[in-house]
């Protein structure tokens, strides 16, 4: 499957699974659609018949409230049946809100609370590096999620520590819980700011599938400390009505709402 | 308890790259020994405790056995819900070190005083709660969370009571109470270095003709609950000591594990800080006595109590 087919995939699962489960964060899902199909659709080494070998790429989703999208894009690259999608939300499932490994092949790392993600990745990256162990660690942040002081002390610590096996991405879609980043907390200049910590900093247009993934062979083949991709994005990306919408941060999508978003996503090309 | 600990580790970590201890820029001169024979197990994140826990458990997904290690509340609570959601969820290899309980900081102010964090890593599902009363049980403890996986606090005081092996063949266990001493009027089951202070009450009040047993609890979570109905049956007067708010710490599991079992002590007693914070300045000693958790002020209680 295509990056292209499968980032379609991606989008029509996460709205069918948020709104049989009335749950929250479509638009953060639709958000990084494409750059987790860039991911999944080839840049990651891993591999759904033997999710836990021991040479696989690390990915952690540091904003774990997108977890559905994971989901969808683990089952449609073979981690776990399809169809297990719909039990998303619903009472006894495994498939939480917020994503967790319990019980689902290809889920590095549970998060959910923000500011973790990184941290944790750069424990992960600094033991393969004592280890000469050469696969890549990849963690996928929102820019909301950078409002988070424990995320700074992972950005000090992964510079401090060069660590070159770190791949970053942000998922910067300008939006987050109750309004715009630059009005609630302004992050620019972002790059700057990455670049001042001392990490190799690319941006790229995160809707753009070729852009992103030579972004990411670029980065990996780079050398001398931690990389960031900072992802331009539109939040509720796909579906008309939600894109650029704080209101889609929350709301799920049903009945007429529900019909016209499917139709848009089933009709992209 | 931190030179003992320190030194274990050290001679556990020559022989297994497999442990990391990582400091957030505490310990200072501490760690000579361990840093000249392992230098590449050991890591100052800088003052950074909630990155400390996350690289932890990142490191410990990884196959490491991960120390996490500062003073007073700085290595728990500052960083409590990296503990939650990093370490404990993910059952992740991560040993949570804290030097200083209760008052063993107590000069340099409530900011360095522990004495919430029984009661709040007790909370924490996937997390064992180890709390020596002596040096012995410091170095069997340290050798015990290494040989077992999973997420553990290991609470260590400037002071220590006398915990030395009963006998040649006594082997230390997680999870299992030590009788330290035998007695029939009351039994005083107690945590942490102030067993120093309950065995010199025990000498006050035996020396007035009451017979007490000692029961030293190093394991506070889980609990060793069959030692402790024991001998809660045994004696009928059943006191806890803690340097630490009575509220949910130690007592709280024994007054628990009692009512449970539907095992009903004569007279129960608390012994620990009841309220408020601890504002007054002083060494450890002095605000025992301020706070009436020295040997004299616990012989009085259990006196007044039966």
């Amino acid at each position: 499957m295509n990056t292209i087919e499968l980032a379609k995939k991606i989008r029509i699962h996460t709205l069918k699974m948020t709104s049989s489960g009335q749950s929250s964060h479509i638009a953060a899902a639709l958000s990084m659609a494409d750059i987790l199909a860039v991911l999944y659709g080839g840049f990651l080494n891993v591999d759904p018949v033997n999710p836990r070998k021991s040479d696989r790429d690390r990915f952690i989703l540091s904003k774990g409230h997108a977890g559905a999208a994971v989901y969808a894009v683990l089952a449609e690259t073979g981690f776990f049946p399809v169809e297990k999608l719909s039990t998303h939300y619903q009472d006894g499932s495994d498939l939480s809100g917020h994503v967790s490994h319990k019980g689902i092949p290809g889920v590095e790392f549970s998060t959910g609370s923000l500011g973790h993600g990184l941290g944790v990745g750069s424990g992960m990256a600094l033991a393969a590096k004592l280890s000469d162990k050469k696969h890549r660690v990849v963690v996928l942040l929102s820019d909301g999620e950078c409002d988070e002081g424990s995320n700074w002390e992972a950005i000090l610590f992964s510079a401090h520590h060069k660590l070159d096996n770190l791949i970053a991405i942000i998922d910067y879609n300008k939006i987050q819980a109750l309004g715009t980043v630059s009005e609630t907390l302004g992050l620019e200049p972002f790059a700057d700011k990455w670049k001042s910590f001392g990490w190799i900093v690319r941006e790229v247009d995160g809707h753009d599938h070729s852009a992103i993934q030579n972004s990411l062979n670029e980065l990996a083949g780079m050398k001398g400390g931690p990389k960031i991709l900072i992802g331009h994005t539109t939040k509720g990306k796909g579906v008309s009505f939600m894109e650029n919408s704080i209101l889609w941060h929350y709301r799920t999508a049903q009945g007429e709402e529900f019909d016209a978003a499917l139709a848009e996503l089933e009709a992209a090309q | 308890m931190r030179d003992t600990f320190i030194a274990q580790l050290k001679q556990r970590a020559i022989e297994d790259p497999r442990i990391m201890l990582i400091t957030g820029d505490l310990g200072f001169g501490v760690f000579d020994q361990y840093r000249k024979n392992c230098p590449n197990q050991f890591l100052n994140v800088g003052v950074a405790e909630q990155n400390m826990t996350m690289v932890a458990t990142g490191m410990a997904m990884e196959g490491h056995v991960v120390f996490t290690y500062s003073i007073g509340n700085f290595s728990t609570l500052r960083c409590l819900e990296q503990i939650r959601n990093d370490a404990c969820y993910h059952n992740a290899d991560v040993k949570v070190v804290s030097i200083g309980g209760g008052f063993s900081y107590g000069a340099l102010g409530i900011s360095h005083h522990a004495t919430e964090d029984l009661a709040i890593m007790r909370a924490l599902p996937n997390m064992t709660v180890v709390s020596p009363c002596g040096l012995w049980e410091t170095k069997m403890a340290t050798d015990a969370i290494i040989d077992t996986q999973g997420t553990f606090f290991l609470r260590l005081d400037k002071s220590f009571g006398n915990d030395d092996q009963l006998e040649k063949d006594e082997t230390f266990q997680l999870g299992r109470a030590r009788v330290l001493k035998e007695g029939t009027d009351v039994t005083i089951l107690v945590t942490g270095g102030i067993l120093e202070e309950v065995q010199k009450a025990v000498d006050i009040l035996e020396s007035g003709g009451v017979s007490v047993q000692i029961v030293s609890v190093h394991t506070v979570k889980p609990l060793d609950v069959d030692l402790v109905l024991e001998v809660s049956r045994k004696t009928k007067n059943v006191v806890t000591v803690e340097e630490h708010t009575i509220c949910g710490g130690l007592g709280s599991a024994i007054a628990e594990a009692l009512l449970d079992n539907s095992v009903h002590p004569k007279r129960f007693l608390r012994i620990g800080l009841e309220a408020g914070f601890s504002s007054i300045v002083g060494s450890q000693e002095y605000l025992r006595q301020q706070y009436g958790l020295d040997a004299l002020a616990i012989s009085e209680k259990i006196r007044n109590l039966i």
